[in-house]
């Protein structure tokens, strides 16, 4: 009830919210002699509020599943549902719609534009919802702040550090509020303090209520991380204790 | 359905204001200005030239049509025709009066070739003539060609039983007279004559600028003069002048009308002018390649920012961009390129007709279709150029994007 705790007209036959984040039976062929099976009849859900790992091998998939249930990529069969509506049905349109709206992306290249600044980058998280330039900067500016960087709003991304940069994009990644925050390796290029602060805000913004999945190699943080997602050649494993982690 | 679903079924569209379009599009240029300079420097090029090419030929046609119209369109030339058979032809010397009766006549001015070389003194050899021929001709001559003096007087009514003469540009030229500050003689047949005046070059009646024209009268008592004119000039009625050029053959000698040749030596002049305005079809070829060259250039500096931006490409759709929100955003920077390039060219080519115009003293004309054409036409380029790598870019997968390098 959490999810829609805001909402307090909710109707009280209601038991359970959907899921941020439902994969029924997904699976991803990639055409080929023989078509490469990179997904096979996944189903997991993700309730709002928890925070995942999803763990595997290289190649197990992972990455693949990560770009399926930000709707980056359709499955070839199976369903994606985000906040309950079925993503199958949605045009190439209304699939951006909800990744701008609904969908925060970490990656390991952080994609930050060059010759602009940390807080514009940061802005453009709403650029594509039609959200004025200065609402967009104020609430960038308080991303940035929320990820610690408020001090260096103003700097290029020439003028920061690997972490630096990371946070930023990991503001970009916050400033439209989504309903979950897929990570794709966020610490993948960073040294140790920088993973550390990487894998601290996460943790932390966890802590205020976000749904955040991430997609990790790294020990230190599938261990730091409540509910851990195993997979090998394309099937879970292991789905983990949905609500373990939720707060 | 819960609340949270239906808020997510009912997600507003993904969108782009018009100004993020061009704000997103010129900053990426903002980022690589080299490149994007050089790109535009190409169509830059191609336009200056079109505006240049336009600009010089409208002006110096205009220059010309000036000249035309200052010399009048309604002078006819009568010449003795080569005819048919063998021998010169020659126009009978009854001809300036009968010419002189057709209504439609303004004015007509006969010259006479006389028979007697030109030199600056009694010194020089008979046969160094220095290419000037000797005319005997009436005071009208200069008002019927509209000419003028540069020194002195023309023939009039006081001089024409004497021996004067007076010089045309290129004899005075020859025969050493820069001025009559002092008084000037030269040696004409078997006797010194002064010289009257010294006359401008006639832009209609070339072969007079080689001339020493001497009173008619005068030609007769002292020198052996022709009875046939060399030439007749003629001025007409503009309304009638296509309908006394055709009459005047067979009013001059009805006998052979073929012997004589009747001419408007402004059709020279425009002639001139529409040799000139098919060379300028030729630059505008030239101007027209350059411009297909830089969209050429814009086109390949596009596809390789396509090539290059796959990440920020697939990091935009994975902010909620479209597929149309990518087309748009590199449309808009191969049309701000185009533009750019297309503006500067303007000013560049505007600036070449000035230029070239004040040194060649040209009234400064630049069609304004030149201009709204230069930059039209580097819209199109831009659009054009940019469409293909556009249409790439947006066809991108997401995930091929983000997965690049």
């Amino acid at each position: 009830m959490r999810a829609a705790g805001g909402e307090g007209s909710d109707p009280p036959a209601r038991e359970e919210p959907a899921p941020a984040l439902e994969l029924r039976q997904v699976s991803k062929l990639y055409p080929g002699t023989p078509p490469v099976t990179a997904l096979d009849g996944v189903s997991v859900q993700i309730f709002h509020g928890e925070m995942v790992a999803v763990v595997g091998p290289s190649g197990s998939g992972k990455s693949t599943m990560l770009h399926i249930m930000g709707t980056l990529d359709a499955p070839t069969s199976g369903a994606v549902l985000i906040e309950g509506v079925d993503t199958s049905s949605l045009d190439d349109d209304a699939l951006a719609a909800i990744r701008g709206r609904r969908v925060g992306f970490v990656f390991q290249r952080f994609f930050l534009l060059p010759g602009t600044s940390a807080l514009d980058n940061v802005a453009n998280g709403l650029l594509y919802t039609g959200t004025l330039r200065p609402q967009r900067r104020e609430a960038a500016a308080a991303a940035l702040e929320r990820v610690g960087l408020g001090a260096r709003a103003l700097h290029r991304p020439n003028e920061l550090s690997g972490g630096e940069m990371q946070r930023v994009a990991l503001a970009r990644a916050l400033v439209h509020q989504p309903a979950f925050i897929l990570a794709d390796e966020p610490t993948g290029n960073l040294d140790s303090a920088g993973s550390k602060a990487i894998i601290d805000l996460l943790v932390s913004l966890h802590d205020e209520g976000r749904t955040i999945i991430v997609i990790t190699h790294n020990e230190e943080i599938s261990a730091a991380i409540p509910r851990r997602v195993q997979m090998l050649d394309g099937r879970l494993t292991s789905v983990g204790d949905e609500r373990v982690g939720t707060p | 359905m819960t609340a949270t679903a239906h808020r997510s079924a009912a997600l507003p569209p993904s969108r782009l204001r018009l100004a993020e379009v061009v704000r997103v599009g010129l900053q990426a240029l903002a980022t690589r200005r080299l490149r994007a300079a050089l790109s535009a420097l190409g169509i830059a090029i191609g336009i200056a030239s079109l505006v240049s090419v336009l600009g010089l030929s409208e002006s110096s046609r205009s220059d010309l049509i000036d000249q035309i119209d200052a010399l009048g369109t309604n002078l006819l030339t009568v010449s003795p025709g080569t005819g048919f058979g063998a021998g010169d032809s020659s126009l009978p010397g009854t001809a300036t009066g009968t010419i002189g009766r057709l209504p439609t006549v303004e004015a007509t001015s006969a010259i006479y070739a006389v028979d007697a070389g030109v030199y600056r003194n009694d010194l020089v050899p008979a046969n160094l003539t220095g290419g000037i021929s000797v005319y005997a001709t009436d005071t009208e001559l200069l008002e019927t060609l509209n000419g003028s003096m540069a020194h002195g007087a023309f023939l009039n009514e006081a001089h024409r039983d004497y021996p004067v003469a007076v010089v045309g540009a290129i004899a005075a030229e020859r025969l050493g007279i820069r001025d009559l500050e002092v008084p000037v003689r030269v040696w004409l047949g078997d006797r010194w004559v002064n010289v009257a005046g010294v006359l401008d070059t006639f832009a209609l009646a070339a072969d007079l600028d080689r001339a020493v024209l001497i009173g008619d009268r005068a030609a007769e008592q002292y020198y052996d003069v022709d009875l046939e004119p060399a030439a007749i000039y003629i001025r007409v009625d503009r309304r009638y002048l296509d309908e006394t050029r055709d009459l005047l053959p067979a009013t001059i000698d009805p006998e052979n009308p073929e012997e004589v040749e009747v001419s408007r030596p402004t059709d020279l002049l425009e002639a001139q002018a529409a040799a000139e305005s098919s060379f300028t079809a030729l630059f505008l070829g030239l101007g027209a390649v350059a411009l297909l060259v830089g969209a050429i250039g814009i086109a390949n500096v596009m596809v390789i920012g396509v090539m290059e931006r796959r990440g920020e490409i697939g990091l935009r759709r994975a902010i909620g961009a479209t597929r149309s929100h990518i087309r748009r955003q590199f449309l808009t920077e191969a049309l701000a390129l185009a533009a750019t390039g297309g503006i500067a060219g303007t000013l560049l080519g505007v600036a070449a007709t000035y230029s070239y115009s004040a040194v060649q003293g040209w009234r400064v004309i630049i069609p304004p279709e030149a201009i709204v054409g230069g930059i039209a036409a580097a819209v199109v380029i831009g659009v054009l150029a940019g469409i293909y790598p556009a249409i790439r870019a947006a066809r991108m997968s997401p995930t091929e994007a983000l997965r690049s390098d």
